[in-house]
């Protein structure tokens, strides 16, 4: 507990935020002894209540933010609520599980309290997916927003929390910061009623979560390079990049950055992609959008999130309305370049190379600028080029012959679909892999003796969890008035699960993908 | 050598000696003679240490005066950064923070309380209700129940047991008539005459250990003082403030009181004040005469600085469900020891972190004290039925203390249960 000098230099909202985190370690102790039916329930409740209100959310987020493109945040929020429910409905992270013949059992242990970080590009999917992952390992959630999306991310996130307990769970299970800034957040973030930190968004908050002296999962920056060698499928590349880089106006830090294409096909590919709604900008035009996009030395960021075509209208630049996509070509992918690093928004810069190794030097550079561990994407039937490209660049995942930014988040491949893209120790994060429901839990393993004399006895069926029995917590009736006026648990009965008109998980990829489609012919034809 | 800076003592025997010398020679005795050698020394959140270091989780809380804690960051924070602004404040004058704390409180009240009068303390305090109740119907006589206790000052002490009351000749039976708690047929015999001013009643009486109004009991008493033309005033010195899951103790109830007195905990542990909050028709004094209560101290601006922090805190939303967590794991705890001892444990009275433990032996709870004491746990047996320990858990617990008070506890009623029975007392 901080002494009372340290409050006198706390803003107003930190103590109010510290007595969250207290709440939260009340709402996680409770609710790491519910059973399986339990969570399962909650979260499908949750689900089902966020994917409802996927439109709203969207809506609202691209009002607040004035970040991304609705259709493409209804996507996303559908796939970070029912999806998410979907993917890991039969993973089980909450009963124990036996390995007779190692003589091990492993007790699932919750994190405890979870402090999400949650950023302004992806507001409202990402509190849904780290709200989701914390229901399905039964921990509780304080969310901190930022601070330009905290009104949408707030209302989410409290229409969930009255989901979950409405649904049975713990009161405090999921709550958030109303007022975020940064001593709040670091407050939060130090605070040692917190348990782990899952940490989205720029290098400061993440850097700062890792010094935080807590837990922490963090992820380092995406800059994509998309590599297209001579072998691939130029029409099907230039659709998927295309798509993919005007996905949500390319704020993802999946959406590729940098394209390297083979000198021997360039000018077909760049063709194809132009077809596909690409604009691809002469010398002066890349100039001119090079000026105003970092003519301060920095991204500007007025043009995240933006369509193109009001970025190439700000620039200076001719280009149609349905333009989705801004080609800027340079020649050397070096750090003075601009157009080499992160840029937020559907500019993608493009470089030739003469040949397949040399795109992997490419893709090297780019990533050296920022974005190591991240991701890449190749457009290849090569597969010893993929497999060079993949040991070469140091990233943690290669979308292959996919647009990269539902690649590598795993909405269009089958790597775990996440919010949070794991960018491993070489992009100084403790978590490799897409973030995953599994992440939040250790296991406490029960460990008997080698010996083949000591026997373990069965522990089938021994199942140290239980439903809740009514409200949790129950409200505090005088003791000799319990009989009289205790409420009935009535809000513990088992939710009539409608599965009817929802989703299995590959049915959402197509329900993604044919959106994508369908947004972008919608602007190709017109 | 216990250096403080503005004084010291060689040890705690030559501090204990001067305690008895210019303080207080029975009171002070009277721990030593219990087994309570405690000197209260350093003092964070629900933790005391006694001069010699040792540490006690505090679930006394003194009657709830350290409902957030010992010198809550908080408040203390509230309270350092006013007194760069503020001081006592003058009671002539329309003020700043009284009027702010008046705003507050009323907002937190039940239904019907519309103008706040201040105390220095809860016996004032109470003086102040029962003036106002007096002066409100033009009545003299005040009902309270039997081993009540609503302070010392003037009218309060005689308001209460006749142990305080008769000690300083203050009994005034004929004006202070007690009926037993519970009895709802005493209570109407009390008001049927039509002559009682008011009725007072602590919505759990702490000093008897909390013995619980039987459901409908204080629903009734209102009711009878509507039919009979008497004040209910709540004395909600010891339920208010979320100890019950509510702000106010009374509301759970369904009572809207004409008069609602606060103290104790309301100042945050860190500036004495205390409060009553009036019906609009029972603020009449506060139209005719306004200076007829007068109190330098009552309601000083630094105290109300810590009072409304003190309501902020435990209006939150997360601290009233943290309260509902808290009974939850303490009742659940309790029962589970009880379930070992059940000849000896024989009950908990609750109401949120309001608790009673009943035992089984007419001095029980003065034994459980002495253990939990040395178990490191200090709570304090009921003044006027030694059987009960109250138990009174702060409502800003986190789990773990909260778990560790239940360890604690139950190795100290398990050591009572031995000791008494080794003496061979009559435990049953």
């Amino acid at each position: 507990m901080p002494q009372p000098l340290e409050y006198l230099a706390e803003p107003a909202g930190v103590p109010r935020a510290r007595q969250m985190l207290q709440q939260a370690q009340w709402a996680a102790r409770a609710f790491a002894g519910y059973d399986r039916a339990s969570v399962l329930r909650i979260a499908e409740a949750v689900a089902d209540a966020a994917a409802a209100k996927a439109r709203h959310y969207a809506e609202w987020a691209v009002r607040e933010t004035g970040f991304g493109v609705v259709e493409h945040k209804v996507v996303k929020n559908e796939a970070c609520s029912r999806g998410i429910f979907q993917t890991y409905r039969d993973t089980d992270l909450v009963t124990p599980r036996v390995d007779a013949s190692r003589k091990l059992v492993s007790v699932p242990r919750p994190a405890g309290v979870v402090l999400a970080l949650t950023p302004s590009t992806n507001p409202v999917a990402t509190v849904y997916f780290k709200t989701m992952l914390a229901l399905l390992t039964r921990n509780a959630v304080v969310i901190s927003p930022h601070p330009m999306a905290k009104e949408c991310c707030a209302d989410a996130a409290r229409m969930m929390a009255a989901a979950a307990v409405a649904a049975g769970a713990p009161e405090g299970v999921i709550q958030v910061v109303d007022e975020p800034s940064v001593p709040l957040i670091n407050a939060l973030m130090t605070d040692e009623r917190t348990s782990v930190i899952v940490a989205t968004g720029g290098t400061p908050v993440v850097r700062s979560a890792y010094s935080s002296g807590n837990p922490a999962i963090g992820v380092g920056p995406g800059n994509v390079p998309v590599l297209v060698d001579a072998s691939a499928d130029l029409a099907a590349a230039a659709k998927r990049i295309v798509a993919s880089k005007a996905f949500d106006n390319s704020v993802l830090c999946t959406n590729e950055s940098v394209l390297i294409v083979e000198e021997s096909v360039a000018d077909r590919l760049l063709a194809a992609m132009k077809r596909e709604g690409a604009l691809l900008l002469d010398s002066d035009g890349a100039r001119r959008l090079r000026e105003y996009m970092f003519g301060n030395g920095h991204l500007n960021t007025e043009v995240v999130g933006k369509p193109a075509a009001w970025i190439a209208d700000r620039a200076g630049v001719r280009a149609g309305a349905k333009t989705t996509v801004l080609l800027a070509p340079f020649d050397l992918v070096v750090p003075e370049e601009p157009l080499a690093h992160e840029k937020l928004s559907p500019v993608l810069g493009v470089v030739r190379v003469p040949s397949a190794a040399r795109g992997i030097d490419a893709a090297r550079a780019v990533v050296r600028i920022a974005g190591a561990g991240h991701s890449a994407a190749i457009h290849s039937s090569d597969p010893a080029t993929i497999m060079a490209y993949a040991a070469s660049v140091p990233v943690l995942r290669v979308s292959v012959n996919v647009g990269n930014s539902t690649g590598s988040s795993g909405l269009e491949t089958n790597l775990a679909p996440t919010m949070t893209v794991g960018t491993g120790f070489v992009g100084r994060s403790s978590l490799g892999a897409n973030l995953e429901p599994k992440n939040l839990v250790n296991w406490t393993q029960i460990a008997y003796n080698a010996d083949p004399r000591e026997v373990m006895p069965s522990f089938t069926g021994i199942v140290p969890w239980a439903a809740p029995r009514g409200p949790v917590p129950p409200y505090p009736v005088a003791s000799n008035a319990a009989g009289v006026l205790k409420a009935p648990p009535a809000t513990l009965q088992p939710a009539a699960s409608d599965l009817a008109g929802t989703a299995t998980a590959d049915e959402l990829r197509e329900h993604v993908r044919r959106l994508i489609v369908e947004e972008l012919s919608h602007f190709v034809k017109n | 050598m216990h250096d403080y800076g503005a004084f010291s003592y060689a040890s705690k025997d030559e501090m204990i000696g001067k305690s008895k010398e210019f303080w207080n020679p029975d009171k002070t005795q009277f721990w030593q003679d219990s087994g309570v050698d405690l000197v209260i020394d350093r003092r964070e959140g629900y933790y005391l240490w006694d001069m010699h270091g040792r540490r006690l989780i505090d679930v006394h809380l003194n009657g709830g005066t350290y409902n957030l804690g010992h010198r809550n960051p908080e408040v203390v924070a509230a309270v350092t950064a006013a007194m760069g602004h503020f001081d006592i404040g003058n009671h002539h004058f329309p003020s700043l923070a009284r009027t702010a704390l008046a705003e507050a409180l009323i907002k937190s009240a039940p239904a019907g309380l519309t103008k706040v009068a201040y105390g220095s303390g809860g016996g004032e305090a109470i003086d102040i209700a029962l003036k106002t109740a007096r002066h409100t119907t033009q009545k003299r006589k005040i009902v309270s129940i039997v081993k009540a206790y609503h302070g010392h000052t003037g009218l309060a002490v005689g308001a209460g047991d006749q142990r305080f009351s008769e000690l300083f000749l203050s009994d005034r039976p004929e004006e202070f008539p007690q009926v037993p708690f519970n009895d709802l047929d005493a209570m109407e015999q009390a008001l049927r005459g039509r002559d009682v001013a008011a009725v007072i009643m602590e919505t759990i009486p702490a000093t008897y250990g909390f013995p619980l109004p039987e459901p409908g009991y204080l629903e009734a008493v209102k009711a009878l003082c509507e039919r009979y033309d008497a004040l209910y005033i709540a004395d909600e010195v010891q339920t208010g403030l979320m100890r019950t899951g509510e702000m106010w103790g009374i509301t759970k109830h369904g009572i809207s009181p004409d008069i609602l007195v606060t103290g104790k905990g309301i100042s945050g542990g860190i500036y004495p004040i205390s409060a009553v909050l009036m019906s609009e028709r029972a603020a009449g004094w506060l139209r005719e005469d306004g200076f007829g209560h007068m109190s330098t101290f009552g309601g000083a601006e630094l105290g109300c600085i810590a009072a409304l922090k003190t309501l902020e805190i435990c209006g939150r939303p997360e601290v009233r469900t943290m309260v509902h967590y808290i009974s939850d794991l303490m009742q659940s705890g309790l029962a589970d020891i009880q379930r070992d001892y059940p000849d000896w444990f024989t009950g908990v009275r609750a109401n949120g972190v309001v608790m009673g433990l009943e035992f089984n032996h007419p001095q029980g709870a003065k034994y459980v004290m002495k253990h939990l004491y040395e178990t490191g746990v200090w709570a304090i047996f009921s003044t006027l039925d030694p059987t009960v320990l109250q138990f009174k858990p702060g409502i800003l617990l986190t789990p773990a203390l909260a778990e560790e008070i239940l360890d604690r506890t139950e190795v100290a009623i398990g050591k009572a249960c031995a000791e008494v029975r080794g003496r061979g007392r009559r435990v049953r």
